[in-house]
């Protein structure tokens, strides 16, 4: 039995910092994605919403929060909460009900509102937090432990400031032309090698910012999309395993591993991710034309390359200077501009990285396309265990 | 009358060799860090009970990086202006990976992934009860030659 569902439509609010309730970009989102399908709100059975926790009790029941603001259908409803993974895991629950045949067509939305600066733990004194901890005891910042993981490439495989700064002067290219990115703007080398050290040997224009933005997808059975003519885009797989007893490497926020002296799985926690992904969707690395990860950090997007068997192990440099990550390249990485040109805006990200791989399988990716992708990829990692990874095809 | 005690309770000892403290499942003998009650988190075991266990106090970094700006509340600088200050992962013997702020005095100029580290504990911050100690890597000088100081 086919595990696919189609994604009839797909929108975005554009990213930025627009000093607006998180409400009215998740309707800009989800509107658009209903244009785009050509299917009206009323004939949308199911809504899920991606959780965000700054915005109050609206922000907790964000799926019937954006149903309300849509106007009361009817429709079934659910919140998701995967801190990153949120949107994966909504387009997850939506699947499940579309595949069991209890829901035909689903509207899943995430938008936020995001603070300036660091993000800081709920206030309080929380000594059983490890959120809360690692600040008090350490001052972890999010920065530190993406630094953490540049640092162990330059130590390890030799990777070096300027790698990590071309990664930013890639992607800043790919999102020039984007409607949707937050940055457009060419960025050079020289700007990020000079930009301030945050943690070394992170500079200020190696991390993400953080935005607001929204994305909306709509899901629906293959039977319904072939039905009413709409797109042949299907979500072959969306993966959101947790991680696989001892967690050896060390993850946001916690302040240790888990003991590796038992031994360790075959796999750690981001290669489980993708690898669970090639099996749901019976594909594998080779078959992939397009991917666009989590690039938290510069860094970051170096480490999916290999975490989702793109290039093996510490050679991730090597595709980016050899320019195969870069549109036009063997295996285009980010062509939406990544977090890099976008910030995140925590339950809209991977969502949004699904609305790209959709315009760049239909072919609609003006000024960013990636010609003839057929397969792409999502990597995304959150907090917590939780992580994503999806595959669409067409 | 203010007192040196620890940032927070049970997590490392004091004296002149300190040490982290870990919980060892009694059923599996698994190390865990931070001290651990209730349950064994090794998904093939079914115990409860642990006794608690002194780490290594020694390891190799697993990696580094510092804090060059001043980290949010509930961080607490201890010096204004801000001083920045290098962090450490670094695994222990037991198979763990640690975090920790370095001693003070060390930048991350002064060591590299695989290099030893060596456990003390300093003073965090001070707040009305005195100062606050926690936990830190400091890199282990590689066996001195014997030089004569001028
Ligand atoms: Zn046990």
């Amino acid at each position: 039995m086919s595990h696919d569902v189609a994604i009839a439509g797909v929108g975005m609010h554009p990213w930025g910092k627009w000093g607006k309730n998180f409400v009215e970009y998740g309707v800009v989102a989800a509107r658009a994605a209903l244009a785009d399908a050509g299917i009206p709100w009323a004939d949308v059975d199911l809504i899920v919403g991606g959780e965000t926790v700054r915005n109050g009790y609206g922000g907790y029941v964000a799926g019937a929060t954006f149903a309300q603001a849509l106007g009361w259908n009817g429709a079934r409803v659910a919140t998701s909460y995967a801190a990153c993974a949120t949107g994966a895991q909504a387009l997850d629950t939506a699947r499940a009900r579309i595949l069991a045949g209890l829901s035909e067509v689903a509207l899943v939305v995430g938008a936020d509102t995001t603070p300036k600066g660091f993000l800081a733990p709920n206030a309080g004194e929380r000594y059983d937090d490890p959120d809360w901890l690692r600040f008090r005891l350490l001052g972890m910042t999010n920065p530190a432990y993406f630094a953490l993981y540049a640092r162990r490439r330059m130590d390890l495989y030799g990777a070096t400031s300027e790698d990590f700064a071309q990664v930013k002067v890639k992607n800043a290219k790919h999102g020039l032309s984007n409607p949707n990115a937050r940055y457009r703007k060419e960025v050079a080398a020289h700007d990020v090698l000079s930009s301030a050290i945050v943690a070394d040997p992170l500079h200020l224009l190696d991390i993400c910012a953080t935005s607001d933005g929204a994305a909306a997808v709509i899901l629906c059975s293959v039977e319904y999309a072939r039905k009413h003519g709409l797109s042949d885009v299907r979500i072959k797989a969306i993966s959101t395993v947790t991680p696989t007893f001892p967690n050896t490497v060390i993850d946001m926020p916690l302040m240790s591993t888990e003991s590796s002296a038992g031994g360790v799985p075959e796999f750690t926690f981001k290669q489980s991710i993708g690898q669970a992904a090639y099996e749901e969707a019976g594909i594998g690395p080779d078959d992939v034309d397009v991917a666009e990860v989590y690039d938290l950090s510069t860094a970051l997007e170096l480490d999916w390359i290999e975490d989702l068997q793109l290039c093996k192990q510490g050679e991730a440099e090597q595709l980016l200077r050899a320019g195969d990550t870069t549109i036009g390249g063997r295996i285009p990485v980010n062509p939406s501009g990544g977090l890099a040109c976008f910030g995140e805006a925590v339950p809209a990200q991977a969502l949004a990285q699904v609305c790209e791989l959709t315009w760049q399988l239909r072919g609609q990716a003006a000024g960013r396309q990636v010609e003839g992708a057929r397969v792409g990829i999502t990597a995304n990692q959150g907090l917590f265990g939780h992580g994503s990874s999806v595959i669409v095809a067409r | 009358m203010t007192a040196t005690t620890p940032a927070i309770e049970g997590w490392f000892t004091t004296g002149p060799e300190p040490a982290l403290i870990g919980s060892a499942c009694t059923t599996c003998s698994t190390v865990f860090f931070p001290r651990t009650a209730g349950f064994c988190r090794n998904p093939a075991c079914n115990g409860d009970e642990f006794t608690d266990t002194e780490l290594s106090r020694r390891g190799r970094v697993w990696s580094y990086t510092d804090a060059q700006y001043q980290p949010p509340a509930p961080y607490i600088a201890p010096t204004d202006p801000y001083v920045p200050f290098a962090l450490a992962a670094v695994e222990v013997p037991e198979g763990i990976v640690i975090l920790g702020q370095v001693a003070d005095g060390y930048t991350v100029d002064d060591f590299q992934v695989g290099d030893e580290m060596e456990l003390v504990v300093e003073t965090l911050y001070t707040d009305d009860t005195g100062d606050r100690t926690i936990w830190r890597w400091r890199p282990v000088p590689v066996e001195p030659v014997e030089t004569k100081e001028a």
